[in-house]
């Protein structure tokens, strides 16, 4: 690459990563104003203040938002978990075992992943009322495994079928179980797609708004970014903005943390070495 | 330790083609037995049947008088080394080592104890808190080793277990394998497709082609009496030269002149037409470096010299030859069946390396008459084979083998002690 090449490189880096940070910047520097500084017409707040999380952390909105947090959190963690779990077992049977309809159920999880959730919201909205679901945690946690579920299953037999089978031959011939082989060897080697795949799967689950509007009428089960929706200001002549934003903020801080903790297992090339290399 | 036997063993895949056809092999305790042919001949796959990672279509695989078709891997006791090692990255080397024995839920400081004896005998103490991912080739293979001889295995199954190390390690490897089983003394089946190690470790060898056996002897046996174009093809590097010959008499015309037979092989192939003779190599020689006495046993042809090779302890010289059209054809197709690629048909003849033989220059060669061997270039049967000599060869090797397992095992035990009984204790 030549001296020149490599400086448009660089510029047209800088500029993606401006584009990409931009509205998180804009919402940071929004959720610092005052609410009769957010008009000012800047970028930066006139005077920083902290007066919009305290509103909703200690002030009238904590009501609303901190049992949305908790819920968004218990919703979010036990969906993961039961979609890791149930994919895993899923992508193991797709990357090594021989069975009629294996394309099927890959094509059907495709088939499921990119369909509208708006079109079915509705009708889970009816059903969910007569069986008791509605406004419940598992009446989410449903809909969310069927959110990530597919996708999980496609990441994590992605990464099952980089594992060598040897390996779990070599186990076998060792005098384990197809189980233990399973648990001893599969699913260490797997640990970094498990951790990726997990991580998608709460993504989607957190950011997911559609089914926690409509699914939700409470705080006993109402999810964050519907919370979000829900915030009125101190009088019904003033927006919620601030408040908004620095909701906003802190429901990112978890991602963030999230992948910064995991960063470093989620490295590929825990496998070097296992074979020749 | 056990024997293994196999009755008619047949794999079949889904499409109908079986890998392996009707195999029948016994494989006594203690004995080192080679896989050999080229690849795409079925000998991983039988090896695999063995362990237990095939399903047998059908025919009976018997380990230690006891049929194993439907037993799991991991109730055959068998130990395998694959060829890419299959170590588990996430463990250190001694965990590696000692996962079949924790599997075997073993106490602690039992193994401790045989981890520790397996990793004197392969020189891994060293290098036990590492991870796979951190050693050298040889390294991860000996590893590979230190599992499989941790536990008290019935048998050792090696699949192309050097096929990944560079030349000069395999060498070295090679010889640690050898010295290794002679002192556990435990039955062993390893395949490869290098003919050196299927010549320098084996007990017997057992060549396949296309999923049949064709031949299961000593590696002496396979390379004086072997018992088809196949296996003299397979066995010998450089390898045995095919040469068109026609039947007078009791003497056999060749390109390279006629070629006196003795009573028992011209016997064998009188009244034939069209033959094949072969002869290895190392049965030429320059003729003015041929003793006197020795001269009578052969005989003498001029040939022009394509092409020489010296390489200091020996020297090559490459003959072009004619043959006709329908031998021309078949030799190809024999090549192209054991890997290689002839373009062209040549002898390739070992003379002394002190032969000022050139090429691009005529010469009178010596041929040894003794050892020739003709085929049936239709069916490629070995017409000259003495089966009584051939059996006398593996007898002697046998022997031989019962020695050195003496030999090895009395020596293991005063000087390596405990190390030498790790698999075994």
């Amino acid at each position: 690459m030549s001296r020149r090449e490599k400086t448009w490189w660089i510029i047209g880096g800088i500029l993606i990563v401006l584009y990409c940070l931009f509205p998180i910047a804009w919402i940071v520097a929004l959720s610092l104003k005052a609410p009769e500084d957010i008009a000012n017409g800047q970028f930066l707040p006139t005077d920083a203040s902290w007066e919009n999380y305290s509103t909703i952390l200690t002030g009238s909105a904590s009501e609303l938002f901190l049992p949305a947090l908790r819920n968004s959190f218990g919703i979010c963690l036990i969906a993961t978990f039961i979609s890791c779990v149930l994919s895993m077992f899923a992508a193991y049977a797709i990357a090594r075992l021989d069975f009629p309809g294996k394309k099927v159920i890959l094509s059907t999880a495709l088939g499921v992943a990119i369909f509208p959730v708006i079109s079915i919201v509705t009708p889970l909205f009816n059903l969910w009322r007569q069986i008791g679901l509605y406004d419940t945690w598992p009446g989410l946690i449903i809909p969310y495994l069927s959110l990530t579920l597919p996708i999980s299953i496609w990441t994590m037999s992605a990464f099952f079928r980089e594992i060598p089978w040897e390996m779990e031959q070599a186990a076998q011939v060792d005098g384990a179980t197809t189980w233990q082989a399973f648990r001893k060897v599969i699913v260490p080697l797997a640990a970094p797609g498990v951790f990726t795949t997990a991580i998608i799967a709460f993504f989607i689950a957190w950011n997911d708004f559609a089914y926690g509007i409509s699914l939700t009428s409470t705080s006993a089960s109402r999810p964050v970014p519907a919370a979000l929706g829900l915030f009125s200001g101190a009088s019904q002549f003033e927006d919620p903005t601030g408040a908004i934003a620095a909701a906003a903020v802190i429901v990112t801080i978890p991602v963030v943390v999230l992948v910064l903790l995991f960063q470093r297992r989620i490295v590929a090339g825990l496998t070097n070495g296992a074979v020749k290399g | 330790m056990a024997s293994i036997e196999m009755r008619n063993i047949v794999k079949q895949y889904g499409d109908g083609y079986p890998a392996v056809n009707d195999v029948s092999l016994d494989i006594a305790d203690g004995e080192f037995m080679i896989l050999v042919g080229p690849s795409g001949c079925g000998k991983s796959t039988l090896l695999r049947m063995i362990v237990g990672l095939e399903d047998i279509t059908s025919g009976d695989m018997i380990i230690g008088g006891k049929r194993v078709n439907d037993l799991a891997p991991r109730d055959r006791n068998l130990s395998m080394v694959f060829q890419n090692y299959a170590l588990y990255p996430h463990m250190t080397v001694y965990e590696n080592i000692a996962f079949p024995l924790r599997l075997a839920k073993m106490p602690d400081d039992e193994v401790r104890r045989r981890v520790t004896e397996a990793a004197e005998v392969l020189e891994l103490r060293d290098h036990l808190e590492r991870k796979p991912a951190n050693l050298s080739g040889g390294q991860r293979q000996r590893v590979a080793m230190g599992r499989a001889i941790v536990r008290q295995a019935e048998a050792f199954l090696f699949d192309e277990p050097l096929s990944n190390l560079d030349a000069k390690l395999r060498g070295q490897m090679r010889t640690e394998i050898a010295r290794l089983q002679r002192r556990l003394g435990i039955t062993t089946v390893y395949v490869t497709h290098d003919q050196t190690e299927a010549m320098t470790l084996g007990d017997r060898v057992c060549v396949l082609r296309k999923g049949r056996i064709q031949q299961v002897a000593s590696p002496r046996e396979l390379y004086e009496q072997p018992v088809n174009l196949f296996v003299a093809g397979f066995i010998g590097s450089p390898p045995m030269n095919f040469l068109p010959a026609t039947v007078q008499g009791d003497q056999l015309q060749t390109p390279f002149g006629p070629i006196a037979l003795d009573e028992r092989r011209a016997a064998a192939v009188r009244g034939r037409d069209l033959l094949l003779v072969g002869i290895r190599p190392e049965y030429f020689e320059d003729a003015s470096l041929v003793d006197e006495a020795k001269r009578p046993l052969g005989s003498l042809f001029r040939a022009r010299v394509d092409v020489t090779e010296w390489l200091g302890d020996s020297q090559y010289a490459y003959i072009p030859y004619e043959a006709p059209e329908a031998i021309r054809n078949q030799l190809r197709d024999l090549s192209r069946e054991l890997d290689a690629e002839e373009l062209r048909t040549q002898a390739i003849v070992s003379i002394d390396a002190t032969s000022r033989i050139r090429e691009g220059r005529e010469a009178e060669f010596w041929l040894d008459a003794r050892k020739v061997h003709v085929f049936d270039p239709q069916t490629g049967e070995n017409l000259t084979r003495d089966a009584e000599a051939g059996a006398r060869l593996t007898q002697m090797a046998t022997e031989d083998r019962v020695e050195q397992v003496q030999e090895a095992q009395a020596q293991g035990t005063t000087v390596g002690g405990g190390a030498s009984r790790a698999g075994a204790a």
